[in-house]
């Protein structure tokens, strides 16, 4: 899922400064589960901006939803009453969330409550680590399910590189060396022959390198 | 919520701090008229959002009353009440709003003097900074 994570209250009050109503937009998808932007987030938050900007003697009114998805159009109509009576909304979605919110309500502006951060699971309750990197071209079949992309500093392809000591990354004692979890885990398999084949280069232009991606599925379009 | 200040909310975890405020009431320990108690079934219930809305809602401090660590009944409901607080006082601050408006107090069942001390404690805290302002 997309984990993200709150944006500081002072960049959040400096961008709803010019704003006296705002709605304040959770989701009920992934930034609930992460407890970034949920029912729950939107409570707390909504609180904490009415009470610092009537403490600066500045009040603001602050509406409360949290939408089904923000991601997808269908739901968007959930909005529509509250955005009539609005400056703005404080979208606590992710940037996919925001960016929707300010395509459908194009006359008024959609501010991001969040920093969308990565694609990943909650390794323990409160903790998440980033396990996907969307990079197009998944490889997880050769590298026993331990994505070398997210997992790796240097996302190699054919690891581990020397800065791996003790199944650990030289960037920090905290970070497991990916490789070394492939490798555990491809001798688990019984799967360790796959380390003899070179993987090659891979072509980044299904990522990011190759500009915005767009997937168009004409099976599925009306 | 009554127009007599100072106005505090307390959570009150019904294994404790719910027979500690039994317990001061009944051996007429002076507590403040608008002192609003709301009983949960463990101080681990006691949500970020809730205090947030107490706040919101016009209380000048929130008080958690919650089980000694190592007497949850459920475990560990106080700790998890404990380190919402903490992470709530550090939300205040970036708010410019003074963190002592959220007090975590751990008290046992028949510490009723207990009790009426902290909330008495948090009074006097809210006047003193009042009248600083």
């Amino acid at each position: 899922m997309i984990i993200a994570e709150q944006k500081p209250m002072e960049e959040i009050l400096e961008m709803l400064a010019p704003y006296k109503k705002i709605l304040l937009a959770g989701c009920g998808a992934c930034v609930t589960v992460c407890q970034a932007g949920g029912e729950k987030e939107v409570g707390v938050l909504a609180s904490q901006i009415r009470l610092a900007r009537k403490d600066a003697g500045n009040p603001i009114e602050v509406l409360e939803m949290t939408m089904t998805r923000q991601c997808e159009p269908e739901f968007m109509e959930e909005a529509e009453d509250a955005m009539k009576e609005v400056d703005a909304v404080l979208s606590i979605a992710c940037g996919i969330g925001v960016q929707l919110m300010a395509k459908t309500f194009f006359d008024k502006p959609a501010l991001p409550g969040l920093n969308t951060t990565f694609l990943g699971f909650p390794e323990e309750h409160g903790v998440f680590t980033e396990r996907c990197a969307a990079c197009g071209n998944c490889v997880l079949h050769l590298t026993g399910g331990i994505c070398p992309i997210a997992r790796c500093s240097k996302s190699l392809l054919n690891g581990p590189c020397g800065g791996s000591q003790d199944g650990k990354c030289e960037i920090s004692p905290d970070v497991e060396c990916a490789w070394q979890l492939i490798y555990d885990r491809l001798k688990a398999l019984g799967q360790l022959e796959n380390l003899e084949n070179i993987i090659p280069p891979k072509k980044w232009i299904t990522s990011r390198d190759g500009g915005p991606r767009k997937i168009v599925r004409e099976d599925l379009r009306i | 919520m009554g127009s007599e200040k100072p106005k505090i909310v307390a959570f009150c975890c019904e294994e404790s701090g719910m027979p500690a405020y039994e317990h001061a009431k009944s051996l007429g320990l002076p507590l403040p008229d608008a002192l609003k108690v709301i009983a949960l079934p463990c101080g681990g219930k006691a949500e970020t959002g809730y205090i947030m809305k107490a706040l919101d809602e016009g209380a000048d401090a929130v008080m958690i009353f919650a089980c000694y660590e190592g007497n949850c009944k459920y475990v560990q409901g106080n700790i998890r009440a404990k380190k919402r607080v903490d992470y709530l006082k550090t939300r205040l601050e970036s708010l410019g709003i003074l963190p002592e408006k959220i007090a975590f107090c751990p008290v046992a069942p028949a510490s009723g003097a207990r009790f009426a001390e902290m909330v008495q404690e948090e009074v006097q805290a809210l006047d003193s900074r009042e009248n600083k302002s």
